[in-house]
């Protein structure tokens, strides 16, 4: 290790950029967590349909491994040509598309893992589809989707980082400048602030399914 | 869509493009050479390190923290500090490739022994087979779609991170990228986003004929039955 003196950390030059931090903390936040919104809100459409109709799974799965599959610095590349280097869509559509290639196979396992007899006990207490599907089969599917939730918000955030390479990444610009300029200091701040990040919404998730699963909580409750 | 790949073609039908050190033939292997070497390394690290967590049951709990902190970890952020702190070249950022490579193997590995079926455990030791025997002529076979998982996930990884590395200076595919978008010359990040894309698809769809080579029938029809 050699940096000529510089410490790892300069302590003042962190206490001087506070402003920038909560900047780029609340890009990074918009940037990474709207995919995983919009990720949700196509998933569980398109998993509901996918179980309805069996033949739109395997297509839908097959492109959903194709999204997992594509690094994302390329497909942030390849946005260039149509949304270009000021758009924040640039970052947000391909990694909405990660998020779907995680989370629609978790929607379609959550809801076919609901039981049989649960369904038709539903259905003989007169739920019609819709509310089958809204008050018996999602909320029995919410740990599996949660748990898909968990990964492709973790991932999110760090993923993003990479786009500043497009002029996209909230505190991804921290590894830039530190890399510019040979200075470790912003490196080490974005790494501990994404990783924090993160470790914080994962908790106000694992909290979220506490709320939505009460009965998860009783059951193990009961000796 | 229609514009990408007419630069793409463009591009890559220039015999320029096809000879030299900056030829596609030399960039991919070297791609190939990084993320292989990467992907030998973290298996050598993570698949006995799972198979111990699963067989045992002990540490299960750190594999998998470890492996949740590896997703949180930004590749970009720790490429940017390797170099800075151990120099440009092949082994700082190759330990970058292995350190987070090894956490989806090992999770994966430990996941997948972990979850084998105990009365078949049992049946095995009942058979009077050793701890050993159990581990090899169980566990692993019954654990092989999710261990296989584990690698494919680190191979994906390793290739995608891999072409972020030629921004520390590092050669693969990823050189086309980051020179073509300091030379402000779109279709070479075209090709070079491409190429990237094709590899790591083939990468994917090469896992996926091992799975079907080397999953024993018995497992593959269990885990269809599921």
């Amino acid at each position: 290790m050699d940096l000529h003196g510089e410490p790892l950390v300069r302590w003042n030059w962190v206490a001087d950029h506070v402003d920038l931090f909560a900047t780029l903390t609340r890009q990074h936040l918009f940037l990474s967590l709207m995919p995983v919104l919009l990720g949700l809100l196509i998933a569980v459409p398109l998993g509901v349909v996918s179980v309805r109709w069996r033949w739109l799974y395997p297509p839908v799965f097959a492109a959903a491994n194709l999204l997992y599959t594509v690094p994302s610095l390329a497909l942030f590349m390849l946005m260039l040509d149509i949304t270009g280097l000021l758009s924040p869509w640039t970052a947000i559509i391909p990694l909405t598309g990660f998020t779907l290639s995680v989370l629609v196979p978790n929607v379609v396992d959550g809801l076919r893992q609901v039981p049989d007899p649960v369904r038709q006990a539903a259905t003989a207490m007169g739920f019609g589809r819709l509310r089958r599907l809204l008050q018996v089969e999602l909320p029995i599917a919410v740990p599996i989707v949660m748990a898909g939730l968990r990964v492709t918000t973790v991932s999110s955030i760090s993923l993003v980082s990479v786009a500043v390479l497009v002029g996209q990444g909230g505190l991804g610009q921290l590894f830039i400048e530190g890399a510019q300029k040979d200075f470790p200091t912003p490196i080490i701040v974005g790494i501990v602030l994404i990783t924090l990040l993160a470790a914080v919404f994962d908790l106000l998730l694992v909290v979220a399914q506490r709320l939505l699963t009460p009965w998860a909580r009783t059951r193990r409750g009961t000796p | 869509m229609i514009h990408i790949i007419q630069l793409f073609w463009d591009w890559i039908t220039q015999s320029a493009n096809w000879s030299g050190d900056d030829g596609i033939p030399n960039r991919l292997a070297e791609h190939l050479w990084y993320s292989g070497l990467a992907l030998l390394i973290a298996a050598a690290i993570g698949l006995p390190l799972g198979l111990l967590t699963g067989h045992t049951g002990r540490g299960g709990f750190l594999a998998v923290s470890l492996a949740n902190f590896g997703r949180a970890l930004p590749t970009l952020g720790i490429l940017v500090l390797v170099v800075l702190l151990y120099g440009v070249g092949l082994g700082p950022v190759l330990t970058a490739l292995i350190l987070l490579a090894v956490p989806p193997i090992l999770v994966n590995t430990y996941e997948g022994v972990r979850g084998v079926d105990a009365d078949m455990k049992d049946a095995a030791k009942g058979m009077g087979m050793t701890g050993r025997q159990v581990l090899f002529k169980v566990e692993v076979p019954a654990a092989l779609p999710l261990i296989l998982l584990g690698l494919r996930t680190a191979a994906i990884q390793i290739v995608a991170t891999a072409t972020v590395a030629a921004y520390v200076s590092l050669g693969g595919l990823g050189r086309y990228i980051f020179d073509g978008f300091q030379r402000q010359d779109y279709p070479m990040v075209v090709g070079g986003s491409v190429l990237v894309v094709l590899l790591a698809v083939i990468v994917s769809l090469g896992f996926l004929a091992l799975r079907r080579l080397v999953v024993p029938l018995g497992v593959r029809h269990r885990e269809k039955a599921v």
